[in-house]
């Protein structure tokens, strides 16, 4: 063995990893299945020499050395292979013998993650565990209110509604001269944000159409799913669950050739239909599918071959400007369902959303806006990108709201906020402060995969996988010997666990504040938090 | 909790009649305040019907400016009463006054030929200014300038008060009384948020707690129209939705639960009139209130009536004989009203109903949220 073996630059120790991985020798039965499952090949089997001193009893034979060979796993210190802490080797591990544990100190792997020149590009989540909403309280507590309300007998009736609400003179005007009301659909408030059919494996999409179409057929819960960019599967098109979708168009198109045609089927007009713009995870980026999810499936349903990247631009590269590119959409969506189908923009959260929101106003096919905070969560991004841009959505919602108050046309263009509801666990609670904030509902996405498929990435740069197709849990994956772990009704009963467990945590919130019959938006009245600067920023109240 | 009490009849009531009511439903209310709505005037005001009529209290300095400022913009007094507060202190919690103000005045020549809208605009538009120029120094508080309408509001036991300002004067005797016990207690005590609250003939009343209230008050304000302002307190925003549903929708009393409280959609479903209210509840969803909230109010056509929230979570009933009818936050204060009514066709509007009294007081219509609403179009 030579003394000063060759280190590079980029040698890393397991120490300079983010995460080591703790191996018993003691409990390990030498299976295999932790290096088999890990996703990154982070871990090997691997041989291992030991020279031990055996005294003999009695003065016959000298003390000697022994050499002795063991077998069992070394942790690879490669950056390409650095354990991402899935702990995936825990679960399968028959004797509890392995766990990745994270480092105590910076890692140093964050310096050597660009090989190639190529920046750290991964999916998921901001990684930033903190945010405004869970430091926003409900402070008004209803003491008038004699008998309090009862959130486990009193009548609720939690419903929003998406789709462009005229003003009762103009709205009651048209209704008696039979003129063209927009279409207005009464949904639950927590949506199923866009993730594609593509992003996501079929399991894992499967498993949440099941979950949606068993709130809304057996428990009347009208609880609506959007698709993302990347079309719908032409079963679902042509089946009556459609009006539980929201379509989602983007720039790159993707999987609209097979919606188009799929419209003289149609035996359902789907819930909405939602333009992507931006997200809150990447904004200014456009989507991207990496190439390695690009499976013959996929590529059939998004209509390109199999095996390459598909980035959608970040703009809608076929319109002028942001204004042409809203008002013409919106209006060829409207048109092609016969202006029967709200039709939308989504956009990532960002200080200039007030101009696309003034615009909105203007347009009498705009159905909403929907805007993603930056704690949105993305399929494959740059990591600078998921870290460093973007918008909180608190303060860019409120904003939105406030500017519609001032124009008197609040609620009349309801608006929807993303990105980081329920990061913390606290998902009633921050959707109730963001609908109180003004939102008419909120999307999530990370937590619905969190919850109803138990994707192990958290706040903490843990996983992060997703972009590369070895998601571990088999959400994100297109490999079919990944997707397998998943099962879609697993997936389904969880998505009804989640939105049942949601709507009891939200009356618990909306009861004490006396409200039960309207949803509480824009009441800020009822908002505190505990620093003077956001309560100034988001017009609340200040309470320590 | 506050106390409600209201009553319409063929023969002009002293305002007493209705205070003590409140005094009996007392253990409802912590007698912090008091307000009265009196319409349909009897005693000298008969003769002055299509007169505008201010009430409001003055200083004596404020009442100095007013003149001015009346007779500036040509309005002549016919005829005044202003009680002045008698020597010794007055009750608990009650500040001291120079003068509470109720004058009948006549109209320029110049509104002669106005419509009925452009009268109904201008004289808001006094109001509001007379209370502004009020709210700058102090010195006076209106609470109506409307023909038919005297309003007087105080802080402190609706009983001593009234005692205090003698309100059982000849004066003062009203078909249409509407009175209510507490003072505004969401936020600081001021008069302008006392109730009964009113614009443009419409007037109401409401206990409980209005929960919706900063999102519909928001509404309101973008409407652009001058007289949604003020909201001391949160049941302000009641007359105004009804305001709004008679002068701007062009609705009926009928359609006001139904902006306040829609139907849930089951129910519309199997509605006569379901497509309507289905887009009435949309376009007027920043509308619903939330309650608890029992809301007495009284229309520009002289019509009083009663409405629950949703839930109803708080008590009401109304009852009398034909000539005379009250509705009340409690049976006993309508008890102590009209005792000699059948009382078994009292009644208790649930949360569907709507009870009405119209102006001839024979009977009490009532509409439930179920039924067909009148002809519409």
């Amino acid at each position: 063995m030579v003394t000063n073996g060759f280190i590079a630059p980029s040698s890393l120790s397991v120490k300079d990893l983010p995460w080591q991985v703790h191996w018993s020798r003691d409990r390990c039965t030498l299976c295999g299945r932790c290096t088999a499952v890990c996703p990154v090949h982070a871990i090997e089997l691997a041989v291992f020499r030991k020279r031990a001193v055996q005294p003999v009893l009695g003065l016959k034979e000298p003390p000697s050395s022994l050499f002795q060979v063991f077998y069992g796993i070394r942790q690879k210190t490669d950056p390409a292979y650095a354990c991402i802490g899935c702990a995936m080797c825990t679960m399968v591990c028959p004797n509890e013998a392995i766990i990745p544990v994270r480092s105590d100190e910076a890692d140093k792997l964050r310096y050597h993650v660009n090989r190639g020149g190529q920046p750290r590009r991964r999916g998921g989540r901001r990684n930033m565990p903190d945010g405004v909403l869970d430091r926003i309280k409900f402070t008004r507590i209803s003491m008038l209110t004699d008998p309090a309300l009862d959130a486990g007998r009193h009548e609720f009736e939690l419903r929003t509604l998406l789709g462009r609400i005229l003003p009762p003179e103009d709205s009651l005007q048209l209704l008696k001269d039979e003129g063209w009301i927009p279409p207005v659909r009464e949904i639950y408030p927590l949506i199923i944000g866009g993730m594609s059919f593509g992003a996501l494996s079929p399991n894992m999409w499967e498993g949440l159409q099941m979950g949606v179409a068993y709130l809304n057929e057996e428990l009347g819960m009208p609880v609506r799913m959007c698709t993302g960019e990347g079309g719908c599967p032409p079963r679902l098109l042509r089946s009556r669950f459609l009006k539980y979708v929201i379509l989602q168009i983007a720039s790159g198109y993707f999987g609209w050739d097979e919606i188009i045609h799929a419209l003289p089927e149609m035996k359902e007009d789907p819930c909405a239909v939602e333009i992507k713009y931006g997200q809150g995870a990447k904004p200014g980026d456009g989507g991207l599918l990496m190439w390695y999810k690009v499976n013959q499936l996929i590529a059939a349903i998004r209509g390109v071959p199999s095996g390459v990247s598909l980035p959608s631009p970040p703009t809608h590269q076929t319109m002028y400007s942001i204004e042409e590119a809203v008002a013409k959409m919106i209006q060829s969506m409207s048109m092609a369902w016969g202006f029967r189908v709200p039709v939308y923009p989504k956009i990532s959260g960002t200080s200039t959303a007030l101009a696309v929101l003034n615009n909105l106003t203007r347009n009498p096919y705009a159905a909403g806006l929907a805007i993603d905070g930056e704690d949105g969560g993305t399929g494959a991004a740059y990591n600078v990108s998921l870290d460093h841009m973007g918008h909180p959505i608190a303060s860019n919602l409120r904003d939105c709201y406030l500017n519609l108050v001032k124009l008197g046309k609040q609620n009349e263009l309801p608006l929807f906020a993303g990105g980081g509801i329920g990061k913390r666990g606290n998902l009633a609670a921050n959707a109730a402060a963001l609908i109180m904030l003004g939102a008419s509902g909120v999307q999530i996405g990370k937590y619905i995969m969190q919850a109803a498929a138990g994707c192990v990435g958290s706040e903490s740069d843990r996983c992060n996988v997703c972009n590369i197709g070895i998601c571990p849990k088999g959400i994100t994956s297109q490999d079919p010997r990944l997707y397998r772990r998943l099962d879609p009704e697993l997936v389904a009963e969880r998505v009804v666990d989640v939105f049942l467990a949601f709507d009891t945590e939200f009356k618990k919130i909306v009861a004490p504040l006396g409200r039960s019959t309207s949803l509480p938006i824009g009441m800020s009245d009822a908002l505190g938090v505990d620093d003077r600067n956001i309560a100034e920023r988001l017009q609340i109240r200040y309470v320590v | 909790m506050c106390r409600l009490f209201a009553v319409t009849s063929q023969e002009p009531q002293s305002p007493m009649m209705a205070i003590q009511a409140l005094d009996v439903m007392r253990e409802g209310h912590d007698g912090s305040g008091v307000g009265l709505f009196l319409s349909d005037l009897g005693g000298p005001f008969e003769e002055f019907k299509g007169a505008p009529v201010l009430s409001g209290i003055f200083s004596n300095a404020g009442l100095k400016r007013l003149d001015q400022f009346m007779m500036n913009i040509g309005f002549m007094t016919k005829y005044k009463l202003s009680i002045k507060v008698p020597k010794g202190a007055p009750p608990s919690g009650a500040p001291r006054r120079d003068i509470y103000l109720i004058r009948a005045y006549e109209y320029p020549e110049e509104w002669e030929s106005l419509s009925e809208a452009d009268i109904r605009h201008r004289l808001l538009m006094i109001r509001l200014q007379l209370r502004q120029m009020g709210e700058e120094e102090g010195d006076m508080i209106v609470f109506s300038f409307w023909p038919d309408v005297v309003m007087i509001k105080e802080i402190g036991d609706p009983m001593s008060v009234a005692e205090y300002l003698q309100l059982d004067r000849r004066e003062l005797y009203a078909r249409i009384i509407m009175a209510q016990g507490r003072q505004n207690t969401n936020y600081a005590i001021n008069l302008y948020a006392c109730h009964p609250f009113f614009i443009q003939g419409v007037a109401s009343m409401t206990n409980g707690e209005n929960t919706a209230f900063i999102p519909i008050r928001e509404f309101l304000e973008s409407r652009g129209f001058p007289g949604y302002m003020g909201y001391q307190s949160d049941s302000e925003v009641f007359t105004h939705i009804l305001h709004y549903t008679i002068y701007r929708l062009g609705l009926g009393i009928e359609a006001y639960k139904h902006i306040i409280t829609p139907l849930q959609d089951p129910d519309l479903e199997k509605h006569p009139n379901g497509a309507f209210l289905k887009q009435v509840k949309h376009s007027c969803r920043r509308l619903i209130i939330d309650g608890p909230n029992c809301v007495i109010g009284c229309l520009p056509d002289k019509s009083v009536f009663m409405v629950q929230d949703r839930k109803k979570l708080r008590p009401g009933v109304v009852g009398g004989k034909p000539g005379l009818y009250a509705f009340s936050s409690e049976i006993c204060g309508l008890d102590a009203a009209i005792p000699d009514r059948d009382k078994s066709k009292d009644f208790q509007p649930m949360h569907l109903d709507t009870a009405v009294i119209g102006p001839q007081r024979r009977e009490v219509t009532l509409w439930s949220q179920t039924d067909s609403l009148p002809l519409l179009h």
